[in-house]
This record gives structure tokens, sequence and C-alpha cells, in this order.
């Protein structure tokens, strides 16, 4: 089961997402993460309550921060779980994207 | 060292498939998504039974993971009719996983990680399931299935 928070701060749209990113429930965090980078302000992941993230939940990642790129609007992720950061390291795309170690220091550095 | 990718079938034919070990674990599940917990779930408590670290466990649950989603997207093309057989044992001082399909074989040449140069969405599973075991290959099925996906890793 996963579930995505959606709230804006600071002009910053903050997704908090919690539980399995997995082959079941990627497409709604896909939708979700395109739905908000869509909406062309910065994007901030809070993954603190990310338990499992697979490859096609890292997919939905990456392609949130190419469409990002695209539109020349952040994405940066925050928080990001032990769990999920070792699945990040093993796509080595810990030195792709945009990590903050916290939420409260990503809003600081403005997002 | 891993060996995903390995274009050659390997294993006994006595009609076992040559799983060997002290069984741990079987169980079935059908090839559905929603499945992936449970094979999460007993993946984990299997390694952790057998003394694995977090980190080997960590490590185990992506690669089983990964493994059973291959078969549900890739042997058995989405289709939630399918059947996958999961086979747990120990191996002396390693953890051994069968992930058995009844899908048409797989042609391994087309079974190999990408290049993490290039940066897109997917193809990453076989990398994963690499990375995170120390051996994995593809073996002699036992009578019936289609594949045997054998992946092991040393408990440390």
């Amino acid at each position: 089961m996963v579930n995505c928070q959606v709230r804006e701060q600071e002009g910053i749209v903050i997704i908090a997402v919690s539980g399995d990113v997995d082959l079941e429930s990627s497409p709604k965090v896909r939708d979700v993460l395109l739905d908000c980078v869509g909406s062309k302000r910065p994007v901030l992941v809070d993954m603190s309550g990310v338990s499992y993230i697979d490859s096609s939940g890292v997919a939905s990642l990456v392609e949130a921060h190419q469409s990002a790129r695209k539109s020349k609007t952040t994405f940066a992720l925050a928080d990001v779980s032990q769990s999920a950061m070792r699945v990040l390291e093993l796509a080595r795309l810990d030195k792709v994207f945009t990590i903050h170690s916290s939420l409260a220091g990503a809003l600081g550095d403005g997002g | 060292m891993a060996e995903a990718g390995k274009k050659t079938r390997d294993g006994a034919s006595d009609g076992s498939g040559g799983i060997e070990g002290e069984r741990i674990v079987q169980i079935r599940i059908d090839s559905r998504p929603e499945t992936l917990r449970l094979v999460r779930a007993v993946a984990g408590e299997a390694a952790a039974l057998c003394g694995c670290s977090e980190q080997c466990v960590r490590d185990i649950v992506i690669a089983v993971d990964e493994a059973c989603q291959n078969v549900i997207r890739h042997a058995y093309r989405g289709s939630s009719d399918g059947e996958i057989l999961i086979d747990i044992r120990r191996e002396r001082d390693r953890i051994a996983f069968n992930i058995i399909d009844f899908a048409d074989p797989v042609d391994l040449s087309k079974v190999k990680p990408r290049s993490l140069e290039e940066l897109r969405p997917g193809g990453l599973g076989i990398h994963f399931i690499s990375e995170c075991m120390d051996e994995v290959r593809f073996r002699a099925p036992p009578a019936g299935a289609g594949n045997r996906l054998w992946m092991v890793k040393r408990i440390e």
C-alpha cells in the first residue's frame, strides 16, 4: 500500500510518499509525481515514509526528474529512508538526483 | 561474482531440476503485482531466520522482488494467470532462492543489465539482482516448468 499526500509550502509542492512503492503501487506514484511536475512549480518529494522502493518506483522518479528538467523546474528528494537510499545507490541515482538530508533543510535551501 | 545474463542453462536434469540444499520454505503465488508484498515478507523472514544481517536481508528482498517482477512482466507478459514457485534453501553458508515459472523459456540473450550511464526509466531490475546477490544463473527448471532463476547470497 502506498500513500501520497500533496501540499504546498513556500511555493514548493511537497509530496509525502509513504509505504511500499512497488510494481503494484508505482503507477499511482508516477501519476502524482508527473501531475505535480506538470504544475511547473518546484517539487520536493518527502521520502521519509517510503519503506520499500523497487525498480518500477525508481523509474517513476526518473521520469519525473526528466519531465522537470524539460520544464526547467526543480525536482528534489528529501529525507530518503535507508532502504530507499540503498536502491538509489544501486541505480547510481544518488549522484543524479538532488537529495536533501531533511525536509526542513530542503525548504531552508529553497527546495 | 554475479552472473545475471549468463547465456546458458546448467544444473542436473534428474527431474528435480537440480535444486539442492535444505529447504527453508516454498511458496506458490499468482503472477499478480499485489503478491510481491508477500514475496518480500517471506524472503526477508527466511533470510533473517538463516542469520543474515539487516543489510543482507535488505539486498535479498530487493533481488527476490525484482526477479519475481521480471517473471510477471516479461515471462508472463503481465498476465495474472501464471504461477510462480519460490523455493528457498540453505546451502551450507549460503541461502539460495529458486524462482520458477511455467511460462515459455525466456530468450537468455535478452536478459542482461543495461548501462547505468544512460538516464532513462526502466531496465534496472537485472542490474539490481546482479548487485544484490553473489551468484545468479538460469538453471535447468524442474519437469513441467519454463524457467528457473537460481540466486545465492552468502549468509553474513
